[in-house]
């Protein structure tokens, strides 16, 4: 599979989003993970989202770290600059790249040991800054590159493949994110496309920091019994709190505003995020109220998958504390960056 | 007319050394006293020799009035200004015979502590500021003031210069301009009354300042930054890099700031670690921005990885290593030479990095603008080695001028116009011959795209674990790096060029060793300098090398690593090179420099012929 080319040619019947791009267009290389990789249908959601959004495909900026998960940022959009960084340090590779142009929409794809073991301080620093950025967790549990070792996320009494079992308990990262003040962050499961389009559409809307920890079961090393990260387990104990329809600025919400479950939670761009509330009571908005929901549910096993959380308010995002110009850095003229030669003989006086 | 007692030699040339408690507010006394002499017209240099402390520890400010113009330390101290107890034994055992030890005689001081051989002079500097002042924090504040006023009438400073200074620092604060005034005066008129004013050694109007400044490099550093068009700054803090982001930021709160609407054409970036700063660096370089860290070895250590994918994915950076005392944590307030091996083969592979040497501030302004030409044009890590002599001291200079012609050299980044003109994009091709591919940047066309990578690639981008594709990358990048010696700036060079005996040396050396220049002629010994200013070594300092029977590496670490790097890169004669070494941690004196080229003249008594016809 890895070994041939993917035809560039695309059936005319094919339809065409808003720039009049196919999905086709959309694409990347041809994937060399394995058959059956959930990380797989990520991508294939990943490519379905921008073709959805009408995303020029220069506008996007894929960043990645090391790992199988890493690898996807060239099997989606290949007209956008790809950034394959190394291992665990991808948020500070993005971190940079979006200091220095805040026009462009930075998506980040990473796994459990890139964000969770080598690289858990860039990814929760880059949480504190509030990048604005989408960044997606491919989260099996497991190292596969290097055949199958625990990540830090593997749940405690795990099996591995040749049977050892974890001992050690499980970094959440959605928890983790709760904890360090994200603005959004969500749950979805690679097998639930349907879930999973429009948290990412959401995610590269909001603006800040956006974490998807997206269960992605790896067919090879944890797919077995005994795994808590197998495609079984994830779906037996998948619990679907809050759905979420995303809207683009200029369609109309098709959903019922007067049902107490429905939320819609206007982003900046002007597109809306509906939520799909499956307890009423719950409150995404609400951090608190979030992590407790979060961690009553992971107590009782079970992945509490969609929007879990959503701050959508102004001046959080790395740029707006920085008060950075509105014309990206990179594109400022040099005239306006160099005080000149009168300036600094001025300056001089003050060192006499 | 000024009292003309004692030699008139020491007019405009001694060492006056201040001893202080780290965190008591000396600082302020101590350079107005420097900025004083030099705004009398004399030349001066100032090393502060602190503490990795904030409050307590013993700290030193050494000042060289220096009618010669040396910008070396001078290594020895005729006047100790000696306010700190602690230290005061070996304060007092420092000063050289014949010289000066000023001391607080409010309490009485042990007799163990005599030396026949210097002056002692007691001051109640405790004692007058309690009289007049009240508050224990302000008294100690204050009590510096008063020694500089006691200095004042003893090195016969231009009163109305310190007033001016006093003025300028306290000029918006009325009533901390009376209280300090007063403190000056109560130390100035004490001395006057008391004390055998002026000294032998005292200050003398000169016109040896004009166009010129006083400034550390950090802060130099940091302006030609700005000069150069950097936008983003990353950086986690360390000593004794952090003055340099501080002036960056401060410059830029300065000019970079829409007055309108406060919008910021800057953005710095406090990193959670040098890790997180490089990677910051990569990922707006690789986008476009002109984009810098400031750290020191430590940091440079854990940046490694990421100096060897941007070497390989040739992502432009600048790094500004201020170098001070390794190995590990070492001394973080002392001053060394030793990161040029581990920046000149930054992490791991075969990676070689350009490196630039400036030796003084100013230097550190040019070669900042210099270090962004250089990375964009080659797309490449640039280091510059300062180091905590130079970034953190103030030093003499010429004043900076700017060329408004001046325009960044970019670099090879395709427009967008010349990407539609292309067929297609290959990121690592060797189209111009000169081993520099072109570039793009996010953002401008779908038809520019490109994967980024530190795996194994090919020269269209792609990734590849094929052999070949592999080398024809591969070799190519070493051949950029002969490129990149043409591109550098050039060694600069002193005397005839015919001497048998050479110097070579580098950054702050450069003092120390003109110094020992100036004092070995005066035994008619001639002997030739070359000062590299960047790695990789241009053909100049091959032909330096080849056309001295030997030459004399000065350079401020143990191991002799420029030794070692010139034994690496050039094809000299490794027993042709004798080191000089300095890693006391504190900036080095001309006099091992001195003793070393009388030793190796003393080895090889043919070196002693002077020049060759």
């Amino acid at each position: 599979m890895s070994f041939i080319n993917k035809p560039k040619v695309s059936h005319p019947s094919l339809p065409a989003n808003g720039l009049g791009l196919t999905r086709r267009q959309y694409e990347g290389a041809m994937s060399t993970l394995c058959a059956g990789c959930g990380h797989d249908s990520v991508t294939a959601a990943v490519i379905e989202a921008c073709w959805g959004l009408d995303m020029r495909p220069e506008q996007l900026v894929k960043l990645s770290g090391i790992g199988c998960s890493s690898k996807t940022t060239a099997y989606f959009v290949s007209g956008a600059h790809g950034f394959n960084a190394v291992h665990g340090r991808m948020p500070s590779i993005a971190s940079g790249a979006n200091a220095a142009n805040r026009d462009l929409t930075y998506i980040g794809i990473s796994g459990d040991g890139d964000s969770l073991s080598i690289g858990l301080g860039q990814l929760a620093h880059a949480i504190r800054r509030n990048v604005n950025m989408l960044y997606l967790i491919e989260n099996n549990g497991v190292y596969g590159l290097t055949k199958g070792q625990f990540s830090a996320s593997a749940d405690i009494g795990s099996h591995a493949k040749r049977g050892a079992v974890n001992q050690s308990p499980p970094i959440d990262p959605v928890m983790l994110a709760l904890t360090l003040g994200v603005t959004f962050v969500a749950r979805s499961f690679s097998g639930d496309k349907a879930q999973l389009v429009p948290l990412i559409q959401a995610g590269m809307r909001h603006r800040g920091f956006a974490l998807i920890d997206v269960l992605s079961p790896c067919v090879t090393f944890n797919d077995h019994e005994g795994s808590t990260k197998s495609y079984a387990y994830t779906r037996e104990h998948y619990h679907a709190a809050l759905e979420a329809d995303f809207v683009q600025p200029a369609e109309q919400i098709a959903v019922d505003y007067e049902d107490g479950a429905s939320m819609p939670v206007r982003l900046h761009d002007g597109s809306r995020v509906v939520l799909r509330k499956l307890d009423a009571a719950y409150d995404p908005t609400d951090r608190a109220a979030a992590q407790r929901f979060i961690a009553e549910k992971l107590s009782q096993g079970e992945y509490v998958t969609g929007l879990v959380h959503i701050d959508e308010r102004d001046g959080t995002e790395f740029h707006e504390l920085n008060r950075t110009s509105a014309t990206p850095l990179n594109r400022i003229p040099y005239e306006k960056l160099n005080p000149g030669g009168a300036a600094l003989d001025a300056l001089m006086r003050q060192y006499r | 007319m000024p009292n003309l007692a004692g030699p008139p030699k020491r007019v405009n040339d001694f060492v006056v050394k201040f001893a202080n408690v780290n965190g008591t507010g000396s600082a302020s006394a101590n350079s107005l006293i420097m900025k004083a002499i030099f705004r009398m017209g004399v030349p001066v240099t100032g090393k502060n020799y602190f503490p990795s402390n904030i409050q307590g520890l013993p700290t030193w400010y050494e000042i060289r009035v220096t009618r010669a113009g040396h910008a070396a330390r001078a290594g020895h101290v005729d006047i100790m200004v000696a306010m700190n107890a602690e230290t005061y034994s070996r304060d007092v055992r420092e000063v050289v015979s014949g010289g000066y030890l000023i001391y607080d005689s409010t309490w009485p001081r042990s007799t163990l502590l005599q030396r026949s051989d210097i002056t002692v002079i007691g001051v109640p500097l405790a004692g007058i500021v309690a009289e007049h002042f009240d508050g224990v924090r302000n008294r100690i504040l204050l009590k510096n003031i008063a020694y500089a006023g006691v200095l004042a009438a003893l090195l016969d400073l231009d009163l109305d210069v310190v007033g001016g200074l006093m003025s300028e620092s306290y000029g918006r604060k009325p009533k901390l301009l009376e209280s300090n005034n007063k403190a000056l005066r109560l130390g100035y008129d004490h001395a006057k009354r008391n004390l055998p004013c002026p000294l032998p050694l005292r200050v003398e109007h000169m016109d040896k300042t004009r166009g010129h400044i006083m400034i550390d490099g950090n802060t130099a550093a940091g302006l030609g930054c700005v000069y150069a068009g950097a936008t983003v700054g990353a950086w986690y803090p360390i000593t004794p890099s952090t003055s340099l982001m501080d002036a960056y930021k401060g410059f830029c709160e300065r000019y970079r700031v829409d007055p309108d609407t406060g919008a910021r054409n800057f953005a710095v970036i406090q990193a959670e670690d040098e890790l997180a700063a490089i990677g910051m660096v990569l990922g707006a370089s690789w986008n476009g921005a002109r984009a810098f860290t400031p750290t020191s070895g430590p940091g440079i250590s854990l940046m490694n990885e990421f100096v060897g994918l941007a070497y390989y994915a040739e992502i432009p950076c600048v790094i500004f290593d201020v170098q001070r005392v390794g190995p590990s944590t070492g001394m973080p307030t002392r001053t060394q030479q030793s990161d040029i091996m581990l920046c000149a083969y930054a992490s791991h592979g075969d990676t070689r990095h350009v490196l630039l040497f400036p030796a003084n501030p100013e230097e550190c302004f040019y070669m900042a603008v210099q270090a962004f030409d250089l990375a964009e044009r080659l797309q490449t890590p640039v280091f510059v080695l300062s180091d905590l002599d130079i970034g953190m001291n103030d030093w003499m200079c010429r004043e900076f001028k700017w060329d408004e012609a001046y325009r960044p050299d970019r670099g090879k980044v395709l427009s967008a116009e010349e990407i539609a003109g292309l067929e297609k994009f290959h990121r690592y091709v060797d189209r111009d011959d000169d081993a520099i591919p072109y570039r793009t940047l996010p953002g401008v066309s779908p038809k520019a795209a490109y994967f980024t990578r530190g795996s194994g690639h090919n020269q269209y981008g792609g990734y590849t674990e094929d052999s070949a594709e592999y080398q024809v990358v591969l070799d190519r990048l070493r051949r950029k790096f002969t490129t990149a010696a043409k591109y550098v700036p050039k060694a600069e060079s002193t005397g005839s060029g015919d001497n048998a005996l050479g110097i070579l040396s580098i950054g702050s050396c450069d003092g120390a060793v003109r110094e020992a220049i100036h004092v070995l002629a005066r035994e008619k010994i001639k002997v030739d300098y070359l000062r590299v200013k960047a790695f990789p070594f241009g053909l100049e300092v091959e032909a330096f090398l080849n056309a001295h029977a030997s030459i004399v590496v000065v350079e401020q670490n143990r191991d002799a690593q420029l030794r070692s790097l010139l034994t690496l890169e050039t094809t000299v004669e490794k027993s042709k090179l004798h080191s000089i070494l300095s890693y006391s941690g504190f900036p080095m004196t001309c006099q091992p420099i001195v003793d070393g080229v009388r030793a190796v003249l003393a080895e090889s008594p043919r070196l002693t012929v002077v020049p060759r016809v």
